[in-house]
């Protein structure tokens, strides 16, 4: 590099000394292996998913909530719920910051998201909750 | 510093400048790179209807009969067709992003074969998956 470096041209530092602990903040890939994880996740449990949603076919009301109240049912769809939103909010993280440029902007898109997806992840942990415990 | 670099060369080289996306040629992978990210974005506000579908269980007979009568119109169908195989589509898009992850499948002749499979697989596994639904419930969910 022919530009000063930081620390000034005559500074008795070594280049790796000045580097050095100025690498990765160890926190940068959290995102992507969120991502990799509940992709997984969910490729485990797209077979039950799909077996809940045949059982479902064609029942009234009272036949669904019963299904979806029993205990194996509840927690596959629970799990699956908060797999799928948490995946669903990266990727949508991700878009934003691909194609929104406008700081301020980029700001309120992503909180935006993020309120979309807490407030539709417990909208569905509640009513499961609500199915199991029969009310 | 490309400012400081800069402004110490006298004469500023010509080098070539990498190419406008349109001069290659298109191909299925970009097509379904595109395609991958479309139906993340679908899938997305789908999980709207998952989640309105699960509080009208909770709620009741009649906000469930809402629900229903949206799913079994033509519409609601076509939303629900298109929902499985966006779904579909993105799973097996996943799974060869995670083989390549892996460090796999990047020769041409792979590549193109992961892309193939995930089209065509997509579009397969969400016919089947109709069919059964119309064997078992008589229509879609």
């Amino acid at each position: 590099m022919t530009a000063t470096p930081p620390s000034g041209a005559k500074s008795m530092r070594t280049p790796l000394g000045r580097v050095r602990n100025h690498g990765s903040a160890h926190s940068g890939t959290t995102d992507f292996w969120r991502q990799r994880l509940t992709s997984v996740a969910m490729i485990l449990l797209i077979v039950p998913m799909v077996v809940v949603m045949m059982i479902l076919l064609g029942r009234n009301q009272a036949g669904a909530a019963q299904i979806l109240g029993s205990p194996p049912i509840a927690i596959i769809m629970l799990l699956f719920v908060v797999a799928s939103i948490w995946h669903m909010k990266i990727g949508m993280q991700v878009i934003i910051e691909d194609y929104v440029h406008d700081g301020k902007l980029k700001l309120a898109s992503i909180m935006a998201n993020n309120f979309f997806s807490v407030t539709l992840a417990l909208t569905a942990a509640y009513a499961i909750f609500k199915l199991s415990s029969g009310v | 510093m490309p400012a400081t670099s800069e402004a110490m060369m006298t004469v500023r080289i010509e080098r070539p400048l990498s190419p406008h996306l349109q001069i290659y040629r298109w191909t299925l992978t970009m097509t379904l790179s595109i395609v991958h990210r479309a139906t993340g974005v679908a899938l997305y506000f789908g999980t709207l209807l998952l989640v309105w579908w699960l509080m009208a269980v909770s709620s009741g007979p009649g906000a469930y009969a809402a629900v229903q009568s949206f799913t079994s119109s033509w519409a609601g169908r076509l939303i629900a067709f298109g929902y499985t195989w966006a779904l579909m589509h993105h799973m097996l898009g996943g799974v060869r992003h995670l083989v390549w992850d892996l460090g796999y499948g990047f020769k041409p002749t792979e590549r193109e074969w992961l892309t193939r499979a995930t089209l065509i697989g997509g579009i397969l596994l969400t016919v089947l998956l109709w069919i059964a639904a119309y064997a078992i419930g008589g229509g879609g969910r």
